[in-house]
């Protein structure tokens, strides 16, 4: 059947998943045409797996998303029902958020945020296949032969490709909790020479809360006084629900081992590669049997929904497995199953076939983000498709693209990572993939990106003024705590004693007192006020600022120690065989990957530092040429 | 890798040469040769000049070596920047304890190739030495990391790693309780429990620091005492060695005459023969000084070589000496083989608790291959190429434990400040970076493996 014209975008975004939706809103704000494609629109924006975002490392990347802009700060503050800070106990590097969400009210609210969107189509459909020339794309072409022509396309499929759900000895074609999966696409995608990997994750039962006997389990509230992701949200829920914690057994490891020739895991069915941080129960018992117990948390999928997801439980047991395993678990005995675990296997590209702009290296226009670049969750979804949607917008556009480093956001490491080093299971962030974490705080978020969203058209001018002057409050109190001395009044060695502080043997800064581990604003607030009101972000950034200066510093020498290689681009069109001396591994690394700069080249592995010097050296032929020819 | 900071190392192929040179390059090179250096001002001199003085060691005020020192200031120099050259008069110990000097105050060991490559960097070099410089790089680099294996074969590279591993573990530990903060299995990490894991590796790196041997040989020599009755052989020992290998005889200043050391070298194990005068005149310490100052006097040895007479009986003093070495490193060279045996060997080995026992015959030249290969392999696992690069190694894991040690400082330091957890952690993971660079495995990727098998995650 032949195609029809459907129509002409800048900007095309298959799936509207976490990294769907980011990309199209960012694409559409920086001024492109843009058409979201989806399977279904009632799913938009989805969670398929647990219903929260954020947590350690993964919190602070929504905190960057909001801060160039993005969405999901903002849609998770309007539609949370908990809210935890984690890590308080722990220095200001390590602090992160978690929200749980109310799934089908995040729905409904990106639904309606990106309805209102002037330059941006929703449209529900299949993509099949990707119209490509020369290397270029130019549109798709969905399963109802309507052909949308763009000037860039962003695949944002997700687990959606060649999806197949498996529980025990059952498997079908599927994407996510039963919808239909992307064959063809995945074909097409072969077709035009992509390197595909087979990947695997899974999801717990979700039980139905009236059949749950809470009286067994250990309550697991929010915070009293809730933060949020979002710099621009106000209000704070006062009615926050809470979540349950109760424990696997020997009785429940029991059922598993005797059952685990029914684990497709086990049977060789699932051949994809599952993640370590992730795993399934079964996976759990058997990896690590000396364990007595593990946690499992009860977690509601929402507020106005009897569903209670099964934290800790993934499995791809069978159905009835599953049942006799929960009757085992206090609180769950009777817990009635609503919707039962499984394992889905999909379609991952090879990253490492992309720019770090998440363009593919092979075909320019084309970009991919989030979970079909081999991550998992939403938190490294969202901040994939928010720069893919920047980045393509700014291809079609012809404006400047946006790569963020290591030492700038934790979406910069996750890109890095992906595109210069690749993944061998589906990647998830990690505090300790950050090299540079103490620069990349929840709390600094705003001060590291927003700049960067204003420059590029996706944060608001009143948003920015009011950032610019927090940036001034900042300097002005750090200017004044450095001005004030404090004479060792027995006023204020009481308040030492108070907090545990030893006493002061002289007169002492303000700034200086600040910088005591036991001291925080409270003490300073007492000796020595400000005339102004000071918004409680600004007096955390300070504190933060000026106790952790030694540490800071020590940090931004290092990141400034890397900066010249980081700005020591190589040309796109360098011919690594031409290059004498570098070792043969290195060289097909390096072709492999096509780093942009030398630090990129240097984090490639199987790259040694001679190899870099070399690199160098070559790279500086075009100069010494100029100097010799002078 | 395009850094500007100083560099340094030993320019000139070591060992038998007179004259050896260590020469800095980068903007802080001519402050960081004045720290060092006693004569003229260096940072006030004329450029491209050269100055007779002193080598002291700021801290001990101890004289290290006379030497002639060229300043050269950039660009007009080899790598463009500022250069300086210190010319030292040979002698392992001597222009080995100058490069660390300078590493000591703020340079940084060059990389196999980087004065090449620098002076190309900065366009000194015209466009038809590029191939060349990057065939040198390579050259250098892969001999200095054959030699780097090669030494890493012995016990300091199974050492590290255990020590990386403890690290590892506590670092991991720690990461685990900031990603995964509700998980229950694994006890929070105190700053108690931190200080406790970083003072092992600590006091393990000291140690290590202390009695590295190939480090220590590199710099001094292993400090060798032969010891032995009178008439057993000791002198023809020292004269057997003196001949087989080239003896290097210095006076050392600030002793008397008659107190001579000498440097001989065994299959690259610098010896350093220490109070050899005092055996050969004065033979018999243990009937002058008794076992317990005896003893006190031979602890400060490295190696002592205890000579018997396989033509006598064992007496009442080699068994004295066999309790003045006990627990010492020592060789027993059971000497005179020419002659009939009367003594008993068994008892020796008894006494020698394990200690290798040599016999041999000065005069007959019998034993000495034997004897040889016993201390090269005592000290290192098996031959070492006595080539520059072997040394440069070795400072380099020096500089690199030293490193170690101030991370690990730093982390006790933080802690004691009630740093938060997290901030500690950086310097504890700074220590296990550095320890890795010494066997060249640095890869964050093995933390997240550590991360995943030693913890049963899933939140």
């Amino acid at each position: 059947m032949a195609t029809y014209e459907a129509g002409q975008y800048d900007v095309i975004v298959i799936g509207a998943g976490h990294a769907g939706v980011e990309a199209a809103y960012a694409a559409a704000k920086r001024g492109a045409k843009t058409l979201v494609l989806t399977l279904n629109l009632d799913m938009i924006a989805f969670m398929p797996c647990n219903p929260s975002i954020g947590g350690p490392a993964k919190g602070i990347v929504v905190r960057e998303v909001d801060a160039l802009g993005g969405l999901m700060g903002k849609v998770i503050d309007k539609t949370y029902i908990q809210m935890r800070m984690l890590n308080t106990a722990k220095g200001p590097a390590v602090r992160a958020l978690r929200a749980q969400a109310d799934k089908p009210l995040y729905i409904m609210e990106m639904k309606k945020i990106l309805e209102k969107e002037p330059n941006l189509t929703l449209r529900q459909g299949m993509v099949e296949e990707l119209v490509v020339e020369d290397g270029e794309v130019k549109g798709v072409i969905t399963e109802t032969k309507a052909l949308y022509r763009a000037k860039t396309v962003i695949i944002t499929t997700g687990t959606f490709m060649r999806g197949r759900v498996i529980t025990g000895d059952i498997s079908y074609e599927s994407g996510p909790n039963n919808q239909r999966a992307s064959v063809k696409l995945s074909e097409n995608l072969e077709k035009l020479g992509f390197d595909l990997v087979r990947f695997k994750t899974g999801t717990p039962p979700r039980v139905n809360h009236r059949t749950i006997d809470y009286s067994k389990t250990e309550i697991q509230p929010g915070d009293e006084n809730p933060q949020h992701f979002s710099y621009e949200t106000v209000e704070e829920l006062t009615d926050q629900i809470p979540c349950w914690l109760t424990h696997t057994n020997q009785n429940t490891h029991q059922i598993i081992n005797d059952n685990l020739e029914l684990s497709p895991m086990y049977s060789g069915m699932i051949k994809g590669t599952g993640p370590r941080y992730c795993p399934s129960i079964e996976d759990k018992i058997v990896r690590f049997n000396d364990k007595p117990r593990h946690q499992i948390f009860l977690e509601p999928e929402g507020r106005n929904t009897d569903e209670v997801y099964v934290q800790g439980l993934s499995t791809s047991l069978p159905e009835y497995i599953q049942k006799e395993m929960l009757q085992t678990i206090p609180g769950l005995e009777n817990a009635e199953i609503m919707r039962a675990g499984y394992a889905i296997e999909y379609d991952a590209v090879v990253p490492t076939q992309l720019w770090p702009t998440l363009e593919v290296k092979n075909i320019s226009g084309l970009f991919t983000a989030g979970q079909i670049n081999g991550t998992s969750g939403y938190e490294e979804a969202a901040g994939q498709g928010l720069m893919a949607g920047i980045n393509a917008a700014a291809k079609a556009l012809n404006k400047e693209s946006l790569i963020l480093d290591r030492s700038q956001a934790y979406i910069g490491v996750l890109i890095d990572d992906l595109v210069t080093k690749g993944t061998r299971e589906p990647y998830r962030l990690l505090t300790s993939r950050a090299e540079h974490r103490l620069l990349l705080r929840h709390d600094n978020a705003d001060l590291r990106l927003t700049e960067i969203g204003y420059e590029i058209g996706l944060i608001s001018e009143e948003r920015y003024q009011g950032f610019l002057q927090k940036k001034e409050q900042i300097a002005a109190e750090k200017q004044r705590l450095s001005e004030i001395r404090l004479k060792p009044t027995e006023e204020l060695q009481q308040l030492m004693d108070e907090h545990g502080a030893s006493r002061l043997k002289d007169g002492i800064l303000a700034y200086d007192l600040l910088k005591r581990p036991e001291i925080g604003y409270k003490v300073i607030d007492k000796v020595c006020p400000s005339d102004i009101d000071i918004p409680f972000e600004v007096k955390e950034q300070v504190e933060i600022q000026i106790k952790y200066e030694g540490y800071i510093k020590k940090a931004l020498q290092q990141v400034d120690k890397l900066k010249k290689m980081e700005n020591k681009s190589i040309p796109e069109d360098i011919d690594y065989s031409a290059i004498n001396g570098l070792a043969t591994e290195a060289r097909q690394r390096l072709e492999k990957i096509r780093p942009l700069t030398v630090a990129q080249a240097s984090r490639v592995s199987g790259v040694n530092p001679a190899d870099v010097s070399i690199l160098l050296v070559y790279l500086e032929h075009g100069k010494v040429a100029r100097v010799a020819n002078d | 890798m395009i850094d500007t900071d100083t560099i340094a190392a030993i320019s000139t192929p070591l060992g038998e040469g007179a004259i050896a040179i260590v020469r800095l390059s980068g903007e802080e090179a001519i402050p960081i040769a004045s720290k060092v250096f006693e004569g003229k001002n260096l940072n006030e001199v004329s450029s491209h000049t050269i100055h007779y003085g002193k080598i002291i060691d700021p801290e001990t005020k101890e004289m290290v070596e006379e030497v002639m020192v060229t300043v050269m200031r950039g660009p007009r120099t080899f790598t463009t920047e500022n250069v300086v050259e210190i010319n030292c008069h040979g002698g392992l110990a001597s222009v080995n304890r100058v490069l660390e000097l300078v590493l000591g105050y703020g340079a940084r060991i060059a990389e196999p190739g980087e004065f090449t490559k620098r002076a190309f960097l900065n366009g000194r070099i015209d466009l038809s030495q590029a191939e060349a410089v990057m065939d040198l790089i390579r050259a250098k680099t892969d001999k200095a990391m054959n030699v780097a294996l090669k030494q890493l074969d012995g016990k300091l590279s199974k050492l590290v790693e255990k020590l990386r591993q403890e690290l590892i573990e506590t670092v991991a530990h720690v990461e685990v309780n900031i990603d995964y903060p509700e998980y229950d299995d694994v006890e929070e990490m105190s700053h108690q429990m931190l200080l406790e894991r970083t003072k092992k590796v600590y006091d393990q790196v000291e140690k290590l620091l202390e009695t590295a041997k190939q480090g220590k040989i590199l710099r001094e020599g292993i400090k060798t005492a032969i010891i032995g009755r009178p008439n057993v052989g000791k002198s023809s020992l020292l004269n057997a060695f003196v001949q087989e290998t080239k003896a290097i005889v210095t006076d050392i200043p600030g002793t008397t005459r008659d107190v001579i050391e000498e440097y001989v070298n065994v299959r690259g194990v610098p010896l350093r023969l220490i109070d050899t005068a005092g055996i050969r005149e004065t033979e018999d310490i243990v009937e002058r000084i008794g076992v317990e100052r005896s003893r006190q006097a031979l602890k400060e040895s490295d190696l002592i070589l205890f000579v018997l007479n396989y033509g006598e009986k064992l007496t009442e003093e080699d068994r004295k000496l066999f309790e003045a070495v006990d627990g010492l490193e020592y060789i027993v060279i059971v000497n005179k083989t020419d002659l009939e045996q009367v003594i008993d060997l068994e008892e020796v080995e008894r006494l020698a608790n394990g200690k290798k026992i040599i016999t041999a015959s000065m005069k007959e030249d019998i034993g000495m291959d034997q004897l040889e290969a016993t201390i090269a392999e005592t000290f290192f696992e098996g031959d070492i190429d006595g080539g520059d690069l072997t040394y440069i190694s070795n400072v380099r894991h020096i500089q690199l434990l030293k490193q170690t040690m101030q991370a690990l400082k730093d982390a006790e330091q933080a802690m004691e400040a009630q740093m938060p957890i997290d901030l500690v952690q950086m310097d504890v993971t700074r220590a296990w970076e550095l320890l890795g660079e010494i066997i060249g495995d640095t890869v964050q990727e093995s933390l997240i493996d550590q991360l995943f098998s030693q913890f049963c995650l899933g939140k």
